[in-house]
C-alpha cells in the first residue's frame, strides 16, 4: 500500500439556510482548500463528489457541481451519491492504483432545500417501511428507546454528550450550534420524540467540506505533519427494521478491526452521529476509552450538512494530526438508518 | 504498481419496458446470481459490492443500496454506491475493477440496474425547474441539435441514423436479453419512421428498459485459479468536462477525445482500428455511433459516417459495433453503461453466443453521460495486459 | 395465482425550495423588465446570458459584473420536437432552438414560432416575443417564443464555434 495523507482541508460556515446555489457554495470551499494546501488546480489528479439528488430534489444535481471545479481542460472526476467521506475512500483508492498522487474531495448538502427528516424516509424499504412515513427522528428514537430499556445507555449519559458536544463547538467557527448547557436545563427540555430532546438531535445544516489527498513525499512537499491514512475500511448492516440489532453496530466493529483502531491508542475521534445516543453506541463498537477525546469540534450535533458532515469529520481529526495536537486520530462517517453504514479512517502523524 | 485484474463473471437480466415479475431486489439479485454462477462462486466469496445507478428519483428510492443489503447478503461487507449520470455502469465498473487493481480487495461484484417502470422516468430525468425556460424537449430534445450540428459539419448524408438504426437492431435478434426483437427493419422502413426530433427518427432512438447487469472481478491469483472464461482489464480511464460553457465543441468533446486517448495509450493501443476487434459503445441516439467513432479515434474526423455507410461497424464488418445491439434496443439507464463494458467482455471471454465475434483478442467498452461530458472507457483482453 | 399483489402505488410527495442564486438575481429583476441581463466572466471575460448557475463553468469561478445583451439573436442549432410531453402546451411540431443573442457568448434554449418548422435554419435571426407585461414574472418564460427577424442569416463562420 502507499501511503497516503489528508494534507488540507476548508469548511463551508454552517448555515440553516441559504440562497446561493449548490455550485455558488462550492466554490469558495474548493478555492480555499487550494490555497490552504498551496496548490493550483492544475496541480489535482483525480476529483471526486459526495452529495446526493434527493437532498435538492433534483435529478443528477451533482452535475452542476463541476462548474465549480474548473473542468477545463477535462479532469479526471467521479461522484458517489454518499457522503464525501466515501468520495475520500475512492480517491485513496485511486492513489493506491499509482494512477494518481494527488486527490481533491469534497463533500456538499442543502438540508434547507427540503424537510430533511421526511427525505430520509426514501432510504427505508419502499414496500413496507417507507409507504408508513417515519421521519429521520422518530427511527432514531426507536433506537435509542431500546437501548434505554436494554441499559445500554441512560437519559442522562445522553444530555452529557449534548452538553459536551454544544460545550466543544463554541470554538469551531463553521458551527450552526453551540453553547453552554448543564445536564439538569438538558433533561428538562420538552421531548421532540420521545426519548429524543433537540439538542439530542442533529443539527442540520447547509454546507461544504473539501479535503485534499496526497501520497508518499508528494504529501510531506506539501504539509509539514500530513495526516496520515493508516488505516481505511467500510461496512454495512442489513437495514431491516425488525431483523437488527437495535443496541449494537457490527459493521463499525468490523470496520474498526479492519482499520486497526485497535493497534495504538486514540487521542481525538471525530464521529459521526447525528444522535446523543448514537455516539455512545459508536464509542463502544469502536473500542474508544477515556482518554479519547469525542468530538472535540462539536459533531453533527452542531452541524450536520448531510454528504458533507462524514467529510468534515476526516477534515476535524486531521487537522488535529497536522497541528500537532494529537499523533493518532480516528475520523468516522456513517450512512443510514441507525448508522446502518460506517466508514473509518485512522490517521497519524509521523 | 496496480494489481492486476479480470472480469470472471457476467450476468444480466432479460430488459424489457417493465419487469412486474420482480421487485427492486429481485432485478438486481437476477444479474448477481447468473454472474456469481459464471465466476464458480457464491455471495460468501465476495469480498465487496460496488453498486451503480442513474437518479434515485427513477424509482423513488433514495441511495437503494442501503436497503438493498439483505437481497445483496452483504451484511458485514463494504457496501459503496457510484452514481455519474448516464456514464454510471462503466463508472461503477471501473471503480469496482481499482477495488482489485489498488490491492485491497480479491473478489469483488458489481452490479448496475435501472428499474424505469416503477416511477415516472419522463418525468424524473427532467424535473422541471423554475426560472427557465421549459423547452420540454426531452433527452431528444437536448441531443438532436448536437446531431444536427456533425452532419452539417461532417456532410453526412441523411440515411446514416437509420442503418446505425437496423443494424443494431438486427443484432439484438442474436441477444436473447435484449429488450426490443425487431428483426423486420429495412433501410427503408426505418427512413419512413416518424421524424421525433427532427433530425431524429424514432427508429434511431432508444427504448426504456428495465433491467441489471453484474460482474464478478478478480485479482490475479484468484483469476488465474478460475477454471472458466476470463476477459483481462487492461485499461481503464474517466474524464468530466462542464455542461455547457461558451465556445464548447458538443459534437466532440475534449473531454472524449482526452479520456481515448489516455485509454489507448495506457493499453499500449497506437491503431484503434486495427487493435480493437469488438467495440460496445453508448449510442443512445443511432448518429452518435459515427460521431463517437471520429471522437474517440476509430475513423478520422468527419468519416465516421461513412465506416457506417461502408458496413465497417456490421458484426461482420473490420470493426463490429454494438453486436449486442448496444442501447438502441435496451436501455436500462444505471445498468446500460455496465452492459456495453460486459458485453465487451463476453467478446472477450467468447461467452457471447450467437452474437459472439470470431477470435476476439481485445475489446472495447464505452459510456458517456450528461451533456456528452462524462466519459468512462476500457480496454480488456484475452491475454494478461 | 390471479389475485397476488404484483404492484402496489406509495405516491411521494416532498416539498423543495429552490435559490436561484445571489448572481442570477439581477438576470431575473432584467426579465422583470423585459431585459436580458447576463454577466461577464471576470477571469475569462465572456458573456453569460442567462447567467446559467451564477458560474462560468470553464474556469471555475463565479460571474462578475451584469452585461445586458442584444434582444436580437442567431439560431445556432435547433431541433423540430415531434412528441408529445408531460405538461407540454405548445402543438407539435415546434422548434426548440440554441439562439446566440447579439452580444452574448453562449446560446440558450428557446422556442421558435410563427414560421413553419420546415423553414428553420441554422443562422436564421430571431427576435423575442414578450408576454404582455403585466404577465411578467422573474423568469425567462416572460418571453413566449422567439420569431424570425427576417434579417439575411448570419454566415456559418460567425456560429461555428458554438457547435
Ligand atoms: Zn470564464
Amino acid at each position: 500500500m502507499r501511503d497516503v495523507a489528508i494534507i488540507a482541508s476548508a469548511q463551508a460556515v454552517n448555515t440553516a439556510t441559504t440562497t446561493a446555489t449548490p455550485v455558488e457554495m462550492l466554490i469558495p470551499v474548493v478555492n480555499q482548500v487550494l490555497a490552504n494546501a498551496g496548490m493550483a488546480r492544475s496541480d489535482i489528479g483525480f476529483w471526486c463528489h459526495g452529495s446526493c439528488d434527493y437532498m435538492t430534489g433534483q435529478p443528477f444535481s451533482f452535475v452542476s457541481a463541476v462548474d465549480a471545479l474548473g473542468a477545463w481542460p477535462p479532469i479526471i472526476e467521479s461522484h458517489v451519491e454518499a457522503d464525501g467521506a466515501f468520495a475520500l475512500y475512492e480517491a485513496w483508492m485511486k492513489i493506491q492504483t499509482g494512477e494518481v498522487d494527488t486527490a481533491l474531495v469534497f463533500g456538499n448538502g442543502r438540508s434547507s432545500s427540503g424537510d430533511i427528516n421526511r427525505i430520509l424516509t426514501l432510504q427505508l424499504d419502499p414496500y413496507v417501511v417507507g409507504p408508513l412515513w417515519p421521519d429521520d427522528r422518530s427511527i432514531a428514537a426507536m433506537q435509542a428507546r431500546a437501548c434505554l430499556e436494554a441499559g445500554v445507555i441512560t437519559e442522562r449519559a445522553m444530555a452529557q454528550i449534548a452538553a459536551r458536544n454544544h460545550h466543544n463547538a463554541l470554538t469551531n467557527p463553521v458551527a450552526l450550534r453551540r453553547g453552554e448547557h448543564s445536564v439538569e436545563q438538558l433533561l428538562a427540555a420538552p421531548l421532540v420524540a420521545s426519548p429524543l430532546r433537540e439538542l439530542d438531535c442533529p443539527a442540520h445544516s447547509d454546507g461544504v467540506t473539501a479535503v485534499i489527498i496526497a501520497a508518499g513525499d508528494r504529501a510531506r512537499s506539501l504539509r509539514a505533519r500530513p495526516a496520515w491514512i493508516r488505516g481505511i475500511d467500510h461496512r454495512i448492516e442489513s437495514q431491516n427494521l425488525g431483523n437488527r440489532s437495535m443496541t449494537t453496530l457490527p459493521s463499525a466493529v468490523i470496520a474498526a478491526q479492519k482499520a486497526g483502531v485497535a493497534n495504538d491508542k486514540i487521542d481525538v475521534a471525530e464521529l459521526h452521529a447525528p444522535y446523543t445516543h448514537q455516539e455512545l453506541l459508536l464509542t463502544a463498537a469502536l473500542g474508544l476509552g477515556e482518554s479519547t477525546s469525542i468530538n472535540p469540534s462539536g459533531g453533527a450535533l452542531c452541524a450536520n450538512p448531510m454528504m458533507s458532515a462524514g467529510l468534515a469529520r476526516f477534515a476535524e481529526a486531521a487537522a488535529r494530526i497536522m497541528d500537532g495536537s494529537a499523533d493518532r486520530a480516528l475520523g468516522h462517517a456513517s450512512s443510514g438508518p441507525w448508522l446502518q453504514q460506517n466508514l473509518v479512517c485512522v490517521l497519524e502523524g509521523e | 504498481m496496480a494489481e492486476r485484474c479480470a472480469v470472471i463473471g457476467v450476468g444480466q437480466t432479460q430488459h424489457t419496458s417493465c419487469r412486474a415479475d420482480v421487485s427492486i431486489a429481485g432485478l438486481v439479485r437476477e444479474a448477481v446470481d447468473r454472474a456469481l454462477a459464471s465466476a464458480h462462486m457464491t455471495m460468501a466469496d465476495i469480498d465487496a459490492i460496488v453498486i451503480g445507478k442513474a437518479p434515485d428519483m427513477l424509482e423513488g428510492v433514495m441511495m437503494p443500496e442501503l436497503w438493498l443489503v439483505d437481497a445483496l447478503a452483504a451484511a458485514g461487507k463494504p457496501v459503496f454506491r457510484v452514481h455519474t449520470a448516464g456514464s454510471v455502469g462503466g463508472s461503477t465498473a471501473i471503480v469496482a475493477a481499482q477495488h482489485v487493481t489498488s490491492g485491497v480487495h480479491k473478489r469483488v461484484l458489481t452490479v448496475g440496474f435501472e428499474k424505469q417502470s416503477d416511477g415516472n422516468a419522463m418525468w424524473a430525468l427532467s424535473v422541471p425547474m423554475p426560472f427557465g425556460m421549459p423547452v420540454h424537449a426531452g433527452a431528444g430534445g437536448y441531443f438532436s441539435p448536437i446531431i444536427r450540428s456533425y452532419i452539417k459539419r461532417s456532410g453526412a448524408p441523411a440515411h446514416i441514423g437509420c442503418m446505425v438504426a437496423v443494424k443494431d437492431r438486427t443484432n439484438a435478434c442474436k441477444n436473447p436479453y435484449a429488450h426490443l426483437h425487431e428483426p423486420d427493419w429495412t433501410l427503408e422502413k426505418a427512413m419512413a419512421s416518424p421524424m421525433l426530433w427532427d433530425p431524429v427518427r424514432m427508429v434511431e432512438t432508444c427504448p426504456s428498459s428495465d433491467g441489471a447487469m453484474a460482474l464478478v472481478l478478480a485479482s490475479e491469483d484468484v483469476a488465474d485459479a478460475h477454471d472458466g472464461p476470463k476477459a483481462w482489464v487492461h485499461a481503464t480511464a474517466m474524464r468530466s468536462e462542464p455542461t455547457a460553457f461558451a465556445g464548447r465543441n458538443q459534437v466532440s468533446p475534449k473531454a472524449s477525445e482526452d479520456c481515448a486517448a489516455d485509454l489507448w495509450r495506457k493499453a499500449g493501443i497506437t491503431s484503434p482500428i486495427d487493435e480493437i476487434d469488438a467495440v460496445e459503445m453508448y449510442v443512445p441516439f443511432a448518429w452518435f455511433e459515427p460521431m463517437w467513432l471520429e471522437s474517440l479515434g476509430f475513423a478520422p474526423k468527419d468519416h465516421g459516417w461513412r465506416f457506417v455507410e461502408d458496413g465497417i461497424t456490421e458484426m461482420t464488418g473490420r470493426l463490429p459495433v454494438n453486436c449486442s445491439g448496444g442501447v438502441l434496443s435496451s436501455n436500462p439507464i444505471g445498468a446500460s453503461g455496465m452492459l456495453r463494458f460486459g458485453e465487451a467482455a463476453m467478446q472477450v471471454m467468447g461467452i457471447a453466443g450467437e452474437h459472439q465475434v470470431d477470435s476476439v483478442r481485445k475489446a472495447f467498452g464505452h459510456a458517456y453521460g450528461g451533456g456528452s461530458q462524462f466519459f468512462a472507457m476500457w480496454v480488456v483482453g484475452a491475454n494478461k495486459p | 395465482m390471479s389475485d397476488d399483489v404484483l404492484r402496489i402505488r406509495t405516491p411521494i410527495g416532498i416539498k423543495y425550495q429552490y435559490s436561484a442564486g445571489p448572481r442570477v438575481s439581477s438576470h431575473l429583476i432584467g426579465l422583470m423588465e423585459g431585459r436580458f441581463v447576463g454577466k461577464r466572466c471576470p477571469s475569462c471575460h465572456l458573456v453569460y446570458m442567462p447567467p446559467r448557475n451564477g458560474t462560468c463553468a470553464k474556469c471555475g469561478c463565479l460571474l462578475g459584473e451584469d452585461v445586458e445583451v442584444g434582444q436580437r439573436g442567431t439560431i445556432t442549432t435547433f431541433c423540430v420536437v415531434n412528441v408529445p410531453f408531460l405538461g407540454q402546451t405548445i402543438k407539435i411540431p415546434y422548434v426548440a432552438a440554441t439562439i446566440l443573442l447579439d452580444g452574448a457568448d453562449m446560446g440558450m434554449q428557446h422556442l421558435i414560432q410563427e414560421v413553419e418548422a420546415t423553414e428553420v435554419r441554422m443562422g436564421m435571426r430571431v427576435e423575442p416575443v414578450w408576454r404582455p407585461r403585466e404577465e411578467w414574472q422573474p423568469s425567462m418564460e416572460n418571453v413566449l417564443y422567439f420569431r424570425p427577424t427576417g434579417e439575411p442569416d448570419a454566415p456559418y463562420e460567425s456560429y461555428a464555434g458554438q457547435l
